[in-house]
C-alpha cells in the first residue's frame, strides 16, 4: 500500500467525499422523496384546507412555502447526523484526523441539494395550489432567493445539527434551537416570495433588499459554521 | 515508546475514569486491557486516540502531546470502539471508498483490505444494514487496514465474530504488528486474548497496573 495514515487530502477531496456520501445515502433510501415530500405537501394542503380562501392564500403563499420547508428541514437535518451517529462514523470522522470544516461543507452542500430539490416542488405547489402567479422577473428574484435562503439555511442547519448530534433529545432540542436563529430567514424570504409572486400587490424591485439580508445571513453562518463545527463536533 | 502515561487522570461525565494511570507501550507489542465493566478501559483507548481531554499527568502517544494537543495524533492511531463506524445504507465496497477518499488510499489499498477480512466475494455489494454483527465488524477492521494506522485502539473487538472471524481477526493483528503496527485492545475473552497478547494490563479503580 502507497499510502499511510499520516497521508493529508486536500480539504476539496474531504468535502467532495462527504456530499457525495451524503447524496447515495439518500438516493439510496429515499427519506427526502418518500417522507419529507409527502410531509411537506401535506402541510401545503392543510394550509390551503386552513385558510380557504383564494385572496389569503395568494397574499401567503410565499411565507407558507417557507414554513414548510423549515418544518422539513428539521427532518432532513436530523436525517442527516442520524446516519453519522447511529454506528459511530462521526466519531471515526474525528479520528481520521481529516479537516472538519470541510465535513461542514460537505454536509452542507448536500443538505442544501436536499432542499433545493423539496423547495422546486413546494413553489410548484404553491403556483398549482395557492394561484399564485410569476413573472419573468419575478422568477429571477425567486432563484436568487431560492440560492441565498437555501444557503444560509443549509449553513446554519448543519452547525445545529452538528451541536445537538450527540445530545440526548435532539430530536426537540434541534427546532427549539434552530427556530428562532432561522427566524431572519423565514422573513427575509417570504418577503422577498412575495415580492416575486406579487402578492398583495408588491412589486419585484421590493424583493432584492431581503435578498442582502438572506446574503449576509448564508455568509455569517458559513464561515462561523465552518470555524465552529469541529469544536462542536469534538466536545 | 509508542504510549507514554504517567499519572493521567481523565474526567468523564463529572467522574474520573481514569485517576492517575502510569504505563508505556513498546512499538510492536501487542497489548491486552483486562478489568471489569466500568474500570476505565474504554476511556483508556479514548484518551490514547486523543478524543478525551486529559486533566492532569503527562501523556505521550507516537511522539504526540496530548496534554498540549491532542488532535495530531488522531490520523496516525485507528480506534474501533463499540460501534463500527460505518455507513448503514451504503455497500460495503461504497463504506471502503469513502473511507479510502477521506485519507487518500488507493483502490489497490482497499481492494487489499477487503481481501484481508474476506470481504472481496459478493459481500463487497451488499449493504452492510444486510450484514451480521461479525460481517460489520469485519468491515470496520478493513477501514483502519486501509488507514494504515501506526497504533490500533480496539474495544472489544472479538465481539460478535464467530469462530472463524476471531481467527482472522487474531491473525490480521499478528500481521499489523509484523508490519510494525502497535496494538491495544481490550477484551473479556481472556483465554483468546492472552494468546494474543505480547503482553498485558488490568485497569481497575482508574487505575492501570501489569498484569
Amino acid at each position: 500500500m502507497k499510502s499511510d495514515s499520516s497521508t493529508r487530502v486536500s480539504r476539496g477531496k474531504v468535502v467532495t467525499a462527504v456530499f457525495l456520501k451524503d447524496i447515495q445515502i439518500e438516493l439510496r433510501s429515499r427519506v427526502v422523496t418518500n417522507q419529507v415530500l409527502p410531509f411537506a405537501g401535506l402541510v401545503m394542503v392543510m394550509f390551503a384546507f386552513a385558510l380557504d380562501n383564494d385572496d389569503v392564500l395568494q397574499r401567503v403563499a410565499g411565507g407558507l412555502v417557507w414554513l414548510a420547508t423549515l418544518f422539513s428541514l428539521f427532518i432532513i437535518v436530523q436525517r442527516s447526523f442520524a446516519i453519522d451517529t447511529a454506528d459511530g462514523a462521526l466519531d471515526s470522522l474525528r479520528v481520521a484526523g481529516i479537516d472538519l470544516s470541510a465535513v461542514f461543507f460537505g454536509k452542507a452542500i448536500a443538505l442544501a441539494i436536499k432542499l433545493i430539490a423539496l423547495e422546486i416542488v413546494l413553489i410548484c405547489g404553491a403556483v398549482l395550489l395557492y394561484r399564485v402567479d410569476v413573472s419573468a422577473t419575478g422568477l429571477v428574484l425567486l432563484v436568487t432567493c431560492v440560492i441565498c435562503a437555501t444557503s444560509g439555511l443549509a449553513f446554519v442547519g448543519t452547525l445545529y445539527g452538528g451541536l445537538t448530534a450527540g445530545a440526548k433529545g435532539r430530536e426537540t432540542l434541534l427546532p427549539l434551537l434552530l427556530l428562532p436563529v432561522v427566524a431572519p430567514v423565514l422573513i427575509a424570504a417570504t418577503r422577498a416570495t412575495e415580492a416575486a409572486f406579487g402578492s398583495g400587490g408588491a412589486q419585484t424591485s421590493e424583493g432584492w433588499a431581503w435578498i442582502g439580508l438572506l446574503a449576509v445571513f448564508a455568509a455569517v453562518f458559513g464561515v462561523g459554521g465552518s470555524l465552529a463545527f469541529g469544536s462542536l463536533i469534538d466536545e | 515508546m509508542v504510549v507514554s502515561f504517567s499519572d493521567v487522570v481523565v474526567v468523564y461525565d463529572n467522574f474520573p475514569a481514569l485517576a492517575g494511570a502510569t504505563f508505556e507501550i513498546s512499538r510492536g507489542e501487542i497489548v491486552l486491557l483486562q478489568g471489569p465493566n466500568g474500570a476505565g478501559k474504554t476511556t483508556l483507548l479514548r484518551a490514547c486516540a486523543g478524543l478525551l481531554p486529559i486533566a492532569r499527568g503527562s501523556a505521550t502517544v507516537l511522539s504526540c502531546d496530548l496534554i498540549n494537543d491532542r488532535y495530531s495524533v488522531r490520523n496516525k492511531v485507528g480506534l474501533l470502539g463499540h460501534a463500527n463506524g460505518l455507513f448503514h445504507d451504503l455497500t460495503v465496497e461504497e463504506n471502503m471508498s469513502f473511507w479510502s477518499r477521506l485519507i487518500g488510499a488507493s483502490n489497490q489499498d482497499v481492494k487489499t483490505a477487503m481481501q484481508i477480512m474476506g470481504l472481496s466475494d459478493r459481500l463487497s455489494a451488499t449493504r452492510v444494514a444486510n450484514l451480521s454483527a461479525g460481517q460489520k465488524r469485519r468491515c470496520a477492521l478493513a477501514t483502519l487496514i486501509v488507514r494504515r494506522a501506526q497504533l490500533w485502539l480496539l474495544d472489544e473487538p472479538h465481539a460478535g465474530l464467530d469462530t472463524q472471524g476471531r481467527d482472522e481477526l487474531d491473525k490480521t493483528l499478528r500481521a499489523a504488528r509484523e508490519a510494525g503496527a502497535t496494538v491495544v485492545f481490550a477484551s473479556h475473552e481472556i483465554d483468546r486474548a492472552r494468546n494474543l497478547a505480547t503482553r498485558s494490563l488490568t485497569v481497575a479503580g482508574g487505575l492501570v497496573t501489569e498484569s
